[in-house]
């Protein structure tokens, strides 16, 4: 503490425009660092993104050989066309090319950050399929059991989106529409549930509940 | 010259094992418990922090004239989070996965307290040269520290090592080594064990500190 109280005591007080222009500049420099590395690693970012899509694709779709990015155009289902930005959502198929179901992204607020997750849904018997959570700031040890705990994993195995999806205390599980909830982790279950039931309010009426129609494979 | 050249390798040592920051100063708690339940997280963990240590460290002895006495905590830490958030970017780009799996940990670098100790305590009273040699040996101590931890949790609690299985299916893992108390367990032996062999020498050459020592 005495060191301290000597060094400030050798140096004259500096005024406050030299205290506001060092921090100023030293803002100044580490936002121009930040925005150069940030455009440097978008694009490899973005590129990573896609190949963990793809993978994602396969885990929440079970048995799915192969899949096309659909994007909604008009009110309709077309193939995406490269680089435009609608909403996609994925139709997979299987060895035979028969449709398995669709997988949808969907994100929301979690505890911590935005949650996103992409989840199957197959439209015959309105059943979400499976799930992965693609992106995810949740504490650890707690909110991250979203992913983590196979438990919290094995709801989204075959669940009843009809009429709604709700949340139950972890054990309560009683009907195919419920999802029993983390203990210590409520938000970020109820985070989970809300992100489910909002790309289904947003996909279930355009999917319909006849296969695709769309299959430009067959 | 002779004493130049010992003076370096001293303040190399030093973060290696005399003021290793975890298994001497207890420093860097946080990541320490959060990440290192296997190995490769803690080895990424590890480099992060060395990246960032080494490259403010060496800003912040740069500029240790310029800046002023009454701003300088805050011209560190805008310093550290600039070098974090650029690793965060460089981390997501090229091993996803790891970045992932460390989550808001690499976020949380910037309150680290080994890194704003070090800027306070070493680099902004030495050279450049002798900051980016105290940031290096205290970058690798904190790596090798959180290597030792997270090498031992992962053998037990997952039965591989750098997520190559050791044994065979008989092996019963012990699940609590990777969750949050076996980090406790982990660190706390490790720290006695140190503990003892920093000491042991004193105590045997006066034979006192055993005898009185028992309780």
């Amino acid at each position: 503490m005495e060191k301290e109280n000597n060094i400030t005591a050798a140096v004259p007080e500096p005024s406050p425009l030299r205290l506001i222009s060092t921090l100023g500049l030293a803002g100044l420099v580490s936002g121009a660092c930040l925005v150069g590395s940030y455009l440097y690693t978008l694009p490899l970012i973005q590129a990573a993104k896609a190949r963990a899509m793809e993978a994602a694709v396969y885990e929440v779709l079970p048995g799915c050989e192969s899949f096309e990015t659909l994007e909604l155009r008009a009110g309709m289902l077309v193939p995406q066309k490269e680089g435009s930005g609608g909403d996609r959502v994925f139709a997979g198929y299987d060895a035979t090319g028969r449709l398995i179901g669709y997988a949808i992204q969907s994100r929301i607020s979690g505890f911590q950050d935005i949650i996103e997750g992409l989840f199957g849904y197959r439209p015959e018997s309105k059943t979400i399929i499976g799930l992965k959570i693609l992106e995810s700031r949740e504490t650890p040890g707690l909110g991250d059991k979203i992913f983590k705990d196979p438990e919290f994993a094995a709801n989204f195995q075959e669940l009843q989106v009809e009429p709604t999806i709700l949340l139950v205390k972890k054990g309560a599980k009683q009907r195919p529409n419920e999802v029993d909830a983390i203990t210590g982790a409520t938000i970020s279950s109820k985070a989970v549930v809300g992100l489910l039931n909002s790309g289904i309010g947003k996909w279930k009426p355009v999917l319909g509940d006849a296969p695709a129609q769309i299959n430009s494979k067959q | 010259m002779q004493q130049n050249e010992n003076t370096q390798w001293g303040t190399f040592l030093r973060g290696l094992w005399a003021e290793n920051p975890i298994l001497v100063m207890v420093l860097g708690m946080c990541p320490t418990m959060a990440v290192t339940n296997t190995a490769i997280n803690s080895l990424a963990m590890g480099l992060a922090t060395l990246a960032v240590l080494i490259g403010s460290s060496v800003l912040v002895s740069l500029f240790r004239k310029v800046i002023p006495a009454q701003v300088r905590i805050t011209t560190y830490i805008v310093i550290i989070a600039t070098f974090v958030t650029i690793i965060d970017f460089f981390l997501a780009a090229m091993a996803p996965a790891v970045h992932k799996e460390l989550g808001a940990f690499i976020a949380l670098i910037v309150v680290n307290c080994i890194i704003l100790g070090r800027a306070e305590a070493f680099a902004a009273r030495n050279g450049v040269w002798l900051s980016f040699l105290d940031a290096l040996g205290m970058g690798l101590g904190f790596t090798l520290s959180l290597m030792c931890i997270g090498v031992i949790r992962e053998v037990l609690g997952s039965g591989s090592l750098f997520s190559i299985p050791l044994f065979g299916k008989g092996f019963e893992p012990w699940v609590i080594m990777v969750l949050p108390p076996g980090g406790f367990l982990v660190l706390g032996f490790l720290l006695l064990g140190v503990n003892r062999l920093k000491y042991r020498p004193q105590g045997a050459a006066t034979g006192r500190i055993h005898k009185h020592d028992k309780i």
